[in-house]
């Protein structure tokens, strides 16, 4: 067996939270004196005061306001693996993503890397508004390791990959978006690494393009070269990769077949993600001086909390939150996010309009928000839930896909896809539409 | 096992803490494509959407150069060892604005740069490295500016006389720029990795580029400073610079090559000292963004 492409060793990253001004450097000169005295002990205690993170914090960091991102990963690649990297946000994908790329370094252990690697954390990243395409096409690809001459030999294949062979000659900040995006994906699909990185890149450009994009992935893939690439859809994650490793809070949850991973991402991997979320205090829970949360619950219709919802029921999200002032209309904003991170709607408190113009008095309010059955597809669906208010617009709160629920569809004939059992019912969403039909000759 | 055609298996380890004097030649040599790209970038950029193009290099140490002769010559009266004031001037002019270019640009190069080197890695010495060479061009045309008013007034004017360079000491001038570019990347370097974290120093770095001006003999000459005072031109790399650029045109006195020696060690050490801290707070250097 040949020697791994990616060796991770036990990495670990440490960040710190809050912002940096002159309580940082205060507290770094306080650190510095103590550890000069030999005083270890109290180095801990400085700035616990404005520490933002509860103890009880399983990424909670050795010293107040710093979080362990990552903590002792390890893992391998073989030449040629394509491994998928999934996880809820925040879960320390895209730190694991700079370490390896080379972007930042872990706070402990190491990984060696024996190939010459890219990295697509972004797309189109360094490219210069002033520029020509073919300027970019050069500067891009030097910023991401080619030698200019090796760019000259691709050059028309990039070009045509590209589709924007009428423009190549005016500077980019004249590109529609998608032009843009264009360019610079063409370029990263030839870079020709051993190791390529690839951070939800796709998730840009027309449906056409993106098709474009996963096959030249999989025209990589199938060439040796070794892939890893964070998603959050599974779909994607299958489609492209053998094996996946699924992290939680730092730490490495699960790694083997991809299949296998992602089965137990949707189906378990969400322990953390409750369908309620409760903030005991104004203190802890998030938002600012005009609102700040206090629950969110998933509800069936007879208002009991519920994991598992038939898709022809409906679901009553509730949100209850502390309105601070009498000023400001704050609303509740729900998003609706599937498994591949799509954002299939959002709705807001003002669909009631009687509420909308109610002057507010600062006190607890309960929004409930019901979505029919008969209207979402089965899968697991989260949801992110925000507190706004309209011109000015101001964001108050905000809980990224902080409760979910699954919806599942048991295929009794009653539903949308009615006798079908068919594999898949394509679509994002599966409403139940009214239907006339009438016959127009015997 | 098939066996790989690579002559040197490539291999990079990532790990916290690596020494200080770890700098990645390699990677350097292998992103020189890159650092020639980013200098075109920056002409290309710098002179889109205004009309006078790179003439600005030409206009404005002209003008500053008036302003000088106006100011320090006619009305403070400052000497210039007989030489005419506009040429004196704009000698010191050249080099100096090259030196402040190039130190306001290194200086902030890890923070402009920022986004792009959250995404993407590529060694980060060569934004840098190609701020000093950009700035080359911008130096190409005052220094043309200088020599046309150079020869203007050694031939065509009484003044001419006065100005006599041996014509051996032109060849110093390389070394003088080489120097100054070594000196303005080390102070460059210093200054980046210094305000990575705490923002405070680049804005008083405009102030200090100007204060620094008049701590150099750029305005007077060196002759001018009393013999006690002028251990404060050897602290200062960018002092023997200027007089000796000055020396090489018009074969006015030197400092002693004491001076010279003292200068060229501070700028060795400055360059060594600044790369070994942009070395280290670099790798880190995102997370503090």
């Amino acid at each position: 067996m040949p020697k791994p492409i990616i060796e991770v060793e036990n990495i670990s990253k440490l960040y710190r939270l809050g912002s940096i001004g002159s309580t940082t450097f205060r507290e770094s000169i306080e650190r510095w004196w103590l550890r000069f005295r030999g005083e270890e002990a109290l180095i801990r205690k400085i700035g616990t005061k404005n520490s933002m993170i509860p103890s009880d914090d399983p990424q909670v960091g050795p010293e107040p306001n710093t979080i362990w991102a990552l903590k002792n990963v390890s893992f391998t690649v073989q030449p040629g693996e394509i491994v998928g990297i999934i996880g809820r946000n925040g879960a320390g994908k895209s730190t694991l993503l700079k370490i390896l790329s080379h972007i930042t370094e872990p706070t402990e252990g190491q990984a060696i890397i024996r190939g010459r690697t890219s990295s697509l954390l972004e797309v189109g990243i360094g490219f210069h508004p002033e520029l020509t395409g073919k300027e970019n096409i050069y500067l891009n690809g030097a910023i991401h390791g080619m030698r200019k001459a090796e760019i000259s030999r691709k050059l028309d294949e990039i070009i045509a990959f590209s589709e924007v062979e009428k423009f190549i000659d005016t500077p980019v900040k004249r590109y529609s978006s998608g032009m843009y995006v264009r360019l610079a994906f063409a370029v990263a699909a030839h870079l020709e690494p051993e190791i390529l990185i690839v951070d939800e890149v796709l998730a840009v450009g027309d449906l056409c393009f993106q098709k474009k994009c996963l096959g030249k992935i999989e025209e990589i893939s199938s060439e040796g070269r070794t892939v890893l690439f964070v998603s959050h859809s599974m779909p994607m994650v299958l489609r492209l990769c053998e094996r996946a490793i699924l992290l939680q809070s730092g730490c490495i949850k699960t790694d083997g077949p991809a299949e296998e991973v992602t089965k137990y991402y949707i189906s378990y991997g969400h322990s953390c993600n409750p369908t309620q979320k409760i903030w005991l205090s104004p203190q802890e829970a998030p938002g600012d001086d005009v609102a700040k949360l206090h629950a969110v619950h998933v509800l069936n219709k007879d208002k009991e909390p519920i994991e598992n919802i038939d898709i022809r029921e409906p679901v009553r999200i509730e949100v209850e939150y502390w309105n601070l002032q009498s000023k400001l209309h704050p609303t509740v904003v729900l998003h609706f996010i599937n498994e591949e991170g799509i954002c299939l709607f959002t709705s807001n408190d003002f669909n009631n309009t009687v509420w909308r113009d109610t002057p507010r008095a600062p006190g607890l309010v309960k929004a409930t928000c019901t979505v029919p059955g008969n209207f979402f597809a089965e899968g697991r669906i989260f949801i992110s839930v925000a507190i706004s208010s309209y011109n000015p617009n101001d964001l108050h709160a905000l809980a990224r896909e902080i409760v979910s629920f699954q919806v599942i569809d048991r295929s009794e004939g009653d539903g949308v896809r009615g006798e079908y059992t068919g594999a898949a019912w394509p679509g994002v969403l599966r409403p139940m539409l009214q239907w006339e039909i009438t016959v127009q000759s015997a | 096992m098939k066996n790989n055609k690579q002559k040197v298996p490539y291999e990079i380890i990532i790990k916290a803490n690596r020494n200080w004097f770890y700098i990645d030649w390699r990677g350097l040599l292998h992103y020189r494509d890159l650092l020639f790209l980013l200098v075109k970038r920056d002409f290309i950029s710098r002179y889109k959407q205004t009309i006078l193009g790179p003439l600005w290099f030409f206009i404005q140490p002209i003008v500053t150069t008036l302003v000088f002769t106006v100011v320090f010559n006619r009305v403070a009266k400052l000497s210039t060892d007989k030489l005419p004031p506009f040429l004196f001037y704009l000698c010191g002019i050249t080099i100096w604005d090259y030196f402040s270019r190039c130190v306001a640009a290194t200086s902030i190069s890890l923070i402009s740069h920022a986004q792009l080197f959250e995404k993407v890695y590529f060694p980060r010495l060569i934004v840098p490295l190609s701020n000093i060479l950009s700035n080359l061009f911008s130096f190409a045309i005052q220094i043309a500016t200088f020599v046309v008013f150079y020869i203007y007034f050694k031939y065509f004017t009484g003044a001419g006389i006065l100005i006599d360079p041996s014509p051996h000491t032109l060849a110093i001038l390389p070394i003088l720029l080489l120097q100054t570019a070594a000196f303005a990347l080390g102070v460059g370097l210093w200054v980046s990795a210094l305000t990575a974290k705490y923002r405070d120093l680049s804005l008083l770095m405009t102030f200090i580029i100007q204060l620094w001006m008049y701590v150099t003999p750029v305005i007077y000459p060196v002759s001018t400073i009393p013999s006690h005072w002028r251990f404060i031109m050897a602290i200062n790399p960018m002092a023997s610079v200027v007089d000796l650029f000055r020396y090489a045109f018009f074969g006015t006195v030197a400092l002693s090559l004491k001076y010279l020696g003292i200068s060229i060690l501070i700028t060795v050490l400055t360059l060594v000292s600044g790369l070994l801290v942009f070395n280290k707070i670099e790798r880190t250097f995102v997370d503090t963004v």
